[in-house]
């Protein structure tokens, strides 16, 4: 893995622009890394070359996203300490705390 | 709890063009939207629509959306919420939804259900891996968050969704190996396929993917020819390395909320799946609920827009409401949906709704 993204960016495009965007810090798995404002997690994941973001269940398989629209729970991540987060829905902010799922997640009481 | 007139749930072009009509109509209308943005997946849309001008032919999609969206600003009587996910339907018209982890009851009248369709996914080992991705992820992944799914590609199937897609894929500047296709003839327009194969893409027809390979991530896939009666053909296996596969073999109607609530379903293949068995006026079996757009079968956003109109005006109706231009929209709308639906694809369509419509017969 990379701390700092762009290795994947679109950088030009006929029909698309994509103008510069402000970095957001976040951590992966404790390690401090780089998105840009107006991703979602699992998008910035990508650009950092991050492409399991679970497990399954029984036979931790690695998973990444495959619907990118928050249908399929392929994506779910740890987030702030909290399960089942769709991370491919989910806007990044700064300082986020996104750790790998490995099991169904446990609702806190 | 919250009492509404009208909930619709999903902001889609169907949801939002229903949304539309029915609060001309002076209807209030609440519209949950679980993603943090309207207009469905009409936002990562950079192609031109055909048709006709009512169907917005010759804007591309994100502008569509664009359009949809700016048409309901003025109409006061409209309230939106995103980032709120409908967690439950029940059959006393309570609507419950989820937004930053707060739960929260509706209750309505009416209820319009614009939910939409999934990507299905194909079985071959190892479909799992990471890299492997639907055709509408990649879309996303590119066209609204300009990140690219990888270096070099293969898509699976030849629909028009595959082949769109992968035309975006090469305007981003990734490499598309191949397009392959389990069926001996390639399954969209023309006019995309020419495209592609002047840019030099091969189209593998009769062509299946028996495996991926890769250990944390994909790195290579195996291909085999398929005879005509979809069986594997000895000694045509091909290795192909790649450093994503994107999968474009169709959608399923989401029609679980309307399951949820008792409506009955049919499973349509027409259609695309298992769909809420409608009347004329797109009410479902459930008095005043009713569904539009690609949860009640895979088309078009065109059609779906057309659709989520045509819902709109017979929603006010079944209300005893009353819109401005009732009479002219209706025949619009009604000829353009079958405009839509005349086409060679269309006829799939009509099929699907006619084996709909005899159901409800013994419904």
């Amino acid at each position: 893995m990379i701390e700092k993204g762009k290795n994947m960016r679109i950088t030009k495009h006929p029909v698309l622009t994509f103008p510069e965007r402000k970095e957001v810090a976040f951590f992966f798995e404790g390690k401090k890394v780089f998105g840009y404002e107006g991703d979602t997690i699992a998008s910035a994941l990508h650009d950092l070359n991050v492409l399991t973001l679970s497990s399954s269940i029984k036979r931790k398989r690695p998973r990444g996203f495959y619907c990118a629209i928050g249908n399929c729970a392929s994506c779910n991540m740890v987030v702030d300490g909290k399960p089942n987060v769709r991370t491919c829905i989910t806007l990044l902010k700064e300082n986020m705390q996104v750790e790998r799922q490995t099991n169904k997640g446990v609702l806190k009481k | 709890m919250i009492q509404k007139e009208l909930i619709i749930i999903g902001g889609g072009p169907s949801g939002l063009c229903a949304a539309k009509i029915a609060a001309e109509a002076g209807i209030n209308v609440l519209l949950f939207e679980r993603s943090f943005a309207l207009g469905g997946q009409l936002v990562k849309q950079t192609h031109k629509f055909f048709g006709s001008k009512s169907q917005y032919a010759k804007m591309r999609g994100f502008d569509i959306a664009k359009k949809l969206i700016s048409d309901l600003e003025p109409l006061t009587n409209v309230e939106i919420k995103t980032n709120t996910t409908v967690v439950g339907l029940y059959p006393d018209y309570v609507v419950t939804t989820l937004e930053d982890d707060v739960y929260t009851r509706y209750q309505a009248q009416t209820i319009i259900v614009a939910t939409g369709a999934s990507e299905k996914s194909l079985a071959f080992e190892n479909n799992d891996l990471p890299g492997i991705y639907g055709a509408g992820a990649v879309q996303t992944l590119m066209n609204l968050y300009g990140v690219i799914p990888g270096q070099e590609i293969v898509m699976v199937g030849s629909g028009n969704i595959g082949l769109i897609v992968s035309y975006q894929l090469m305007q981003a500047g990734v490499k598309v190996k191949a397009i392959v296709e389990a069926a001996k003839t390639i399954g969209g327009y023309k006019v995309h396929a020419s495209k592609m194969r002047r840019l030099g893409v091969p189209i593998l027809t009769s062509t299946t993917v028996k495996k991926a390979i890769g250990t944390d991530k994909i790195e290579k896939i195996e291909l085999v020819k398929l005879d005509d009666k979809w069986q594997e053909i000895e000694g045509t296996s091909e290795v192909m390395t790649l450093d994503a596969l994107c999968v474009s073999v169709g959608l399923s109607p989401m029609y679980q909320l309307l399951s949820m609530v008792g409506a009955k379903t049919k499973f349509v293949t027409e259609l695309g799946g298992f769909v809420p068995i409608i009347d004329e006026h797109h009410q479902t079996t459930i008095k005043n609920i009713f569904v539009c757009g690609d949860a009640v079968g895979i088309e078009e956003a065109s059609s779906a827009m057309m659709e989520g109109y045509l819902t709109g005006l017979y929603v006010v109706k079944n209300m005893d409401r009353k819109h401005p231009d009732h009479k002219n929209l209706l025949n619009l709308y009604e000829t353009q949906l079958g405009f839509l639906r005349d086409g060679p694809f269309g006829i799939k369509t009509k099929v699907g709704l006619e084996k709909l419509r005899k159901e409800l017969d013994h419904a």
